[in-house]
C-alpha cells in the first residue's frame, strides 16, 4: 500500500454520504503558473492593483458570452439534489465540495455586484464582496472540481457545475492568478506540438521502438507511422499514449486494428496531442488554438478522416467542439463523422467480421470498465443516445471472456470520476485525488469481492495515470488498470501472425 | 369604494407590472445570451422533438430530480402539483362564466392546499434535519418557505374556516381585470392572503423563484445532440474566426 502524509478513506464496498466537515481542504492549494506561462496564453502575468474591477469586468463579459453561466447562477433553488453527488465531497467531506456550494463561491459574488436582490440586500441572499478571501476559496476550491459533471445529471435544472469551474478558472486566469499543472501544458503544446513536450525526433524513435516491440511479439511488421502524407487517416492520441502503462499497449492495439484493415493511417508530430487542456481553464481561445493544430495537421497531411485515440475530455472537445471550434471539415471523406473515436472505429471493424479474434487471450482477466466522465455525460458514440456506454463494453465483450459491471449508480450516466479529471491531475494535489477516487474505489472493491473482477479497463489517458497512481493507496494493484485497445491488441490474431511459432502464448502472458 | 379595496388594487396592479416585466427582461435576457457550445448532459435526444420531450419529462414529472433522491422528489411533487391544482381552482375567481373542467377541479383544487403545505412543510424540515442542505441554506431560502406557507394557510383558512363572501371577491377579481373596480370583502384573512400574493409576485423575478423560467433555457437539458453534424458558431466566436484567419 502506498503511503500517504493525509488519512487515506477507507474503502467499504459501498459509497456513504459523509457528515459534513468544513474545511477538511481548505489547504489545499494547486501551485500557481508563473508569469512567463500565463503570458504564453494571452494572460497577464501578475495581479494588477485593481484585480476586482478587472475581476467583475470578467465576470460580466463571460455572463454575455454564455448562456449557461448566465442562467446556473441564476436558477439554482438550493434544493441539495446535488450535495451528495461529486466524488470530492463524498470522499473529503468538504462542504464546499458539494457541487451547490462550490457554484455559490462564484453565485454570491455575482449577485453582490449583478442582482437587484444581492445589492439591496446581501445578507438576505449570500452575497458578498469580492474579497481575496473570496478569491483563495474561488483558486482552492474550483481547483477541487474536476469538471466531471455528474451533479449536472442529478440537478432539476441541469446545473452544471463544470461550466461555473471553467469561468472562475478564465476570471481568474484573466487577473493573473492561473494553475500551473493546466497553463504550463497549454504552452508545451503551442511550442512542441503535445503535452509531454515530446518533440518530432522522440516520437519517431518511440514509434519505431513500438514497431520492434510488436514485430517481437508476433512476428508481423506492423507500422506506426508518423507525419505520413496521404495517408487516409489522422490518428490524434493522447501523448501519454506514447510511453505511459497501461496507454501504450492501447496505442499497439489501435496500430494493429489499422493494419488488419489495411487502411493507411499516420500520426502528427505537430499535432501529437489528443488532450485539450483548454477546455479546462474555460478559455474557448486557447481551446481553439489547439483545435486548429489538427485541422492543419488533416489538411497538410492531405487526411481523409480523423479518427481519436482513447481519451475522455478530449474526445469531449473532439465530438462536442472540434467541428465548432475548428470546422468545418469539409475536406474530409463525408462517409465518416467527423472525428470519428477510435472505439467507433474497432466496433465497426469487429461487426464487419474483419478482425480475427482469440478472446480466450484475455481469460487470465475478469475485466470491469470504467465510464470516463466526459464520453458518459458530453459525448456520444455511434448514432444512438447512450453509444458511448454500448460501443466501448462490446468491444470488451468481443475481446474478453469475463465482463462484469460495477453497481449501477456508479457506472453510464452516473458514473463517478477518477478523480484526477478537469486538470487536477498534478502530484500537488496528491491527497484530493486520493480521496476523491474513493467512490470509484468503492464501486471496484464490491465487484472484486463479489465477481472476483481482476482488472479495470479505461478509455482516457488521464482515468488510466490518475488510477495507476491512486489504486495502491487502496491496496489494490497498479497493473490492475487496462486500456480497452490493449485487451484489443492481446486478443487480436495478426493476419500472418503464428506462423513463426510460439509468441502468441507469451504475449497473453505479458499482459496479465 | 372603501379605502383598503383600492389599496390592494393598487398593490395588484404594481405587482403584475413588475412580476409581467420583470419576467419579460429574463426571458428576454437568456434568449439574448450565445450558447456558443454544445454542452447536453449526454446521453441526450438527437432530434429537436426528443429535447421537446426530454424538457417536458423535467418540467412535468420532475426527472432528473427523480434520478436524485427520492424523498425530495416527492416533497416536491407534493408542493408543485398542489398548487398547480390550487392554481387551477383559482380560475373561478375569474372566469365567468367557469368552465365545466374547472368547476370540477374545484373540490380537488380546495383539498390540494393541503398537499401543497405539507410538501413545503417537509421541504423546510429538510432545512433544519439534513446537515448539507443546512450548509447551502440562507435567509431568503427560510423567507421563501414561509411567505408560500402563509399563502398556503391563508388561503385554506378562508376557504375551510372564516369563509369569505366569494360572490363579491369574484366581482373584485374580474373588477380587477376589467379596470372597473368592486369593492373587496373586508375579511382580514383574505386581505392577508392577497397582499402577500401580490409581495410574491413582486419577488417573483428577483429571487430563485425564477426557475421556472430558468429551466427552459438550460443548456445542459434543451440542447440537440448533434455537434459532430452542425457548427454551432455564437457571433462573438465567428468574430474570432474573421479576425485571425
Ligand atoms: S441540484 Fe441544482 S438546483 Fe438543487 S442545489 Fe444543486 S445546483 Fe442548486
Ligand atoms: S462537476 Fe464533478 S467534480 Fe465538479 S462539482 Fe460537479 S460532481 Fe463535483
Amino acid at each position: 500500500m502506498a503511503k500517504a502524509n493525509f488519512e487515506v478513506p477507507e474503502i467499504t464496498g459501498v459509497t456513504e454520504v459523509p457528515a459534513v466537515q468544513p474545511d477538511t481542504m481548505a489547504h489545499l492549494e494547486t501551485f500557481r503558473a508563473k508569469p512567463e506561462f500565463m503570458e504564453a496564453l494571452g494572460f497577464p502575468g501578475e495581479m494588477p492593483e485593481d484585480w476586482k474591477e478587472k475581476a467583475i469586468e470578467a465576470m460580466g463579459d463571460l455572463l454575455k458570452k454564455y448562456r449557461s453561466l448566465q442562467v446556473f447562477l441564476d436558477a439554482c433553488v438550493k434544493c441539495g439534489a446535488c450535495t451528495d453527488k461529486c466524488h470530492y465531497f463524498l470522499g473529503t467531506a468538504d462542504p464546499k465540495n458539494m457541487p451547490v456550494a462550490r457554484q455559490d463561491l462564484l453565485r454570491k459574488v455575482y449577485r453582490r455586484y449583478f442582482t437587484l436582490a444581492g445589492k439591496f440586500f446581501p445578507k438576505l441572499v449570500g452575497a458578498v464582496d469580492l474579497t481575496e478571501e473570496v478569491l483563495h476559496d474561488w483558486y482552492n476550491y474550483y481547483h477541487q472540481c474536476s469538471q466531471c459533471r455528474r451533479c449536472s445529471v442529478f440537478c432539476p435544472y441541469g446545473i452544471d457545475t463544470a461550466e461555473i469551474s471553467m469561468a472562475a478558472r478564465e476570471i481568474m486566469d484573466r487577473i493573473g492568478v492561473g494553475d500551473k499543472y493546466s497553463n504550463e501544458i497549454i504552452g508545451k503544446v503551442f511550442r512542441i506540438g503535445n503535452n509531454l513536450g515530446l518533440p518530432e525526433p522522440a516520437l519517431a524513435d518511440t514509434l519505431e521502438g513500438l514497431e520492434e516491440d510488436v514485430y517481437d511479439d508476433t512476428g508481423v511488421r506492423v507500422r506506426y507511422p508518423l507525419d505520413e502524407k496521404g495517408a487516409e487517416i489522422l490518428l490524434v492520441t493522447p501523448s501519454a499514449d506514447f510511453f505511459a502503462e497501461p496507454h501504450v499497449d492501447g496505442l499497439m492495439g489501435y496500430g494493429k486494428v489499422f493494419h488488419e484493415l489495411g487502411v493507411s493511417w499516420t500520426l502528427s508530430s505537430y499535432a501529437s496531442e489528443a488532450a485539450n487542456f483548454g477546455m479546462f481553464i474555460g478559455s474557448y481561445e486557447n481551446m481553439r488554438k489547439v483545435s486548429l493544430r489538427i485541422r492543419k495537421a488533416a489538411l497538410d497531411l492531405g487526411v481523409k478522416r480523423i479518427v481519436f485515440g482513447e481519451c475522455g475530455h478530449a474526445w469531449r472537445v473532439a465530438y462536442a467542439f472540434l467541428n465548432t471550434l475548428a470546422g468545418p471539415f469539409d475536406f474530409l471523406d463525408p462517409n465518416y463523422p467527423v472525428p470519428q473515436h477510435i472505439c467507433e472505429f474497432t466496433w465497426e471493424a469487429i461487426q464487419a467480421g474483419k478482425l480475427n479474434l482469440d478472446p480466450s487471450a484475455n481469460d487470465d482477466m475478469v475485466v470491469t470498465f470504467h465510464d470516463s466522465c466526459n464520453v458518459a455525460r458530453a459525448t456520444r458514440m455511434g448514432d444512438k443516445p447512450g453509444g458511448q456506454f454500448e460501443i466501448p463494453r462490446n468491444v470488451i465483450k468481443a475481446v474478453c471472456n469475463n465482463y462484469v459491471d460495477m453497481p449501477h449508480g456508479t457506472i453510464k450516466e452516473a458514473t463517478f470520476c477518477c478523480g484526477g479529471g478537469g486538470g487536477l491531475l498534478t502530484d500537488d494535489l496528491m491527497e484530493l485525488r486520493v480521496k476523491g477516487a474513493k467512490p470509484r474505489m468503492d464501486a471496484l472493491k464490491s465487484v472484486t469481492e463479489e465477481y472476483g473482477v481482476t482488472h479495470m479497463a479505461a478509455i482516457c489517458a488521464i482515468c488510466k495515470s490518475q488510477f495507476t497512481k491512486v489504486i495502491p493507496y487502496y491496496g489494490f494493484d497498479m497493473d490492475q488498470i487496462v486500456s480497452v485497445h490493449q485487451l484489443v491488441s492481446n486478443a487480436i490474431i495478426l493476419t500472418g501472425e503464428g506462423e513463426g511459432g510460439e509468441e502468441e502464448e507469451e504475449s497473453a502472458e505479458d499482459a496479465a | 369604494m372603501s379605502f383598503l379595496t383600492v389599496l390592494v388594487a393598487a398593490l395588484f396592479y404594481l405587482a403584475a407590472v413588475i412580476f409581467v416585466t420583470g419576467v419579460v427582461y429574463r426571458i428576454w435576457l437568456y434568449a439574448k445570451v450565445p450558447a456558443p457550445l454544445r454542452i447536453a448532459t449526454t446521453p441526450a435526444p438527437v432530434t429537436k422533438g426528443g429535447v421537446v420531450l426530454r424538457m417536458f419529462r423535467e418540467v412535468a414529472f420532475f426527472e432528473s430530480l427523480f434520478k436524485s433522491n427520492k424523498l425530495l422528489w416527492i416533497l416536491a411533487a407534493l408542493f408543485h402539483y398542489g398548487l398547480a391544482l390550487v392554481l387551477f381552482r383559482h380560475l373561478r375567481y375569474f372566469l365567468d362564466p367557469v368552465p365545466m373542467v374547472v368547476e370540477l377541479a374545484q373540490p380537488f383544487g380546495k383539498y390540494a392546499a393541503f398537499a401543497m403545505i405539507l410538501g413545503l412543510l417537509g421541504l423546510w424540515a429538510r432545512r433544519f434535519v439534513i446537515d448539507r442542505v443546512r450548509y447551502i441554506t440562507s435567509p431568503s431560502d427560510h423567507l421563501m418557505l414561509g411567505l408560500l406557507v402563509l399563502i398556503g394557510l391563508s388561503g385554506a383558512l378562508t376557504t375551510f374556516v372564516a369563509h369569505t363572501d366569494i360572490v363579491a371577491l369574484k366581482d373584485f377579481a374580474r373588477g380587477l381585470l376589467t379596470f372597473d373596480l368592486k369593492p373587496l370583502p373586508g375579511d382580514p384573512l383574505l386581505v392577508i392572503h392577497l397582499t402577500l400574493v401580490a409581495v410574491l409576485m413582486i419577488v417573483f423575478p428577483y429571487s430563485k423563484l425564477l426557475h421556472g423560467v430558468g429551466v427552459f433555457f438550460s443548456p445542459t437539458r434543451n440542447m440537440v445532440d448533434n455537434p459532430r453534424e452542425q457548427r454551432h458558431l455564437a457571433p462573438w466566436a465567428r468574430k474570432l474566426e474573421e479576425e485571425k484567419s
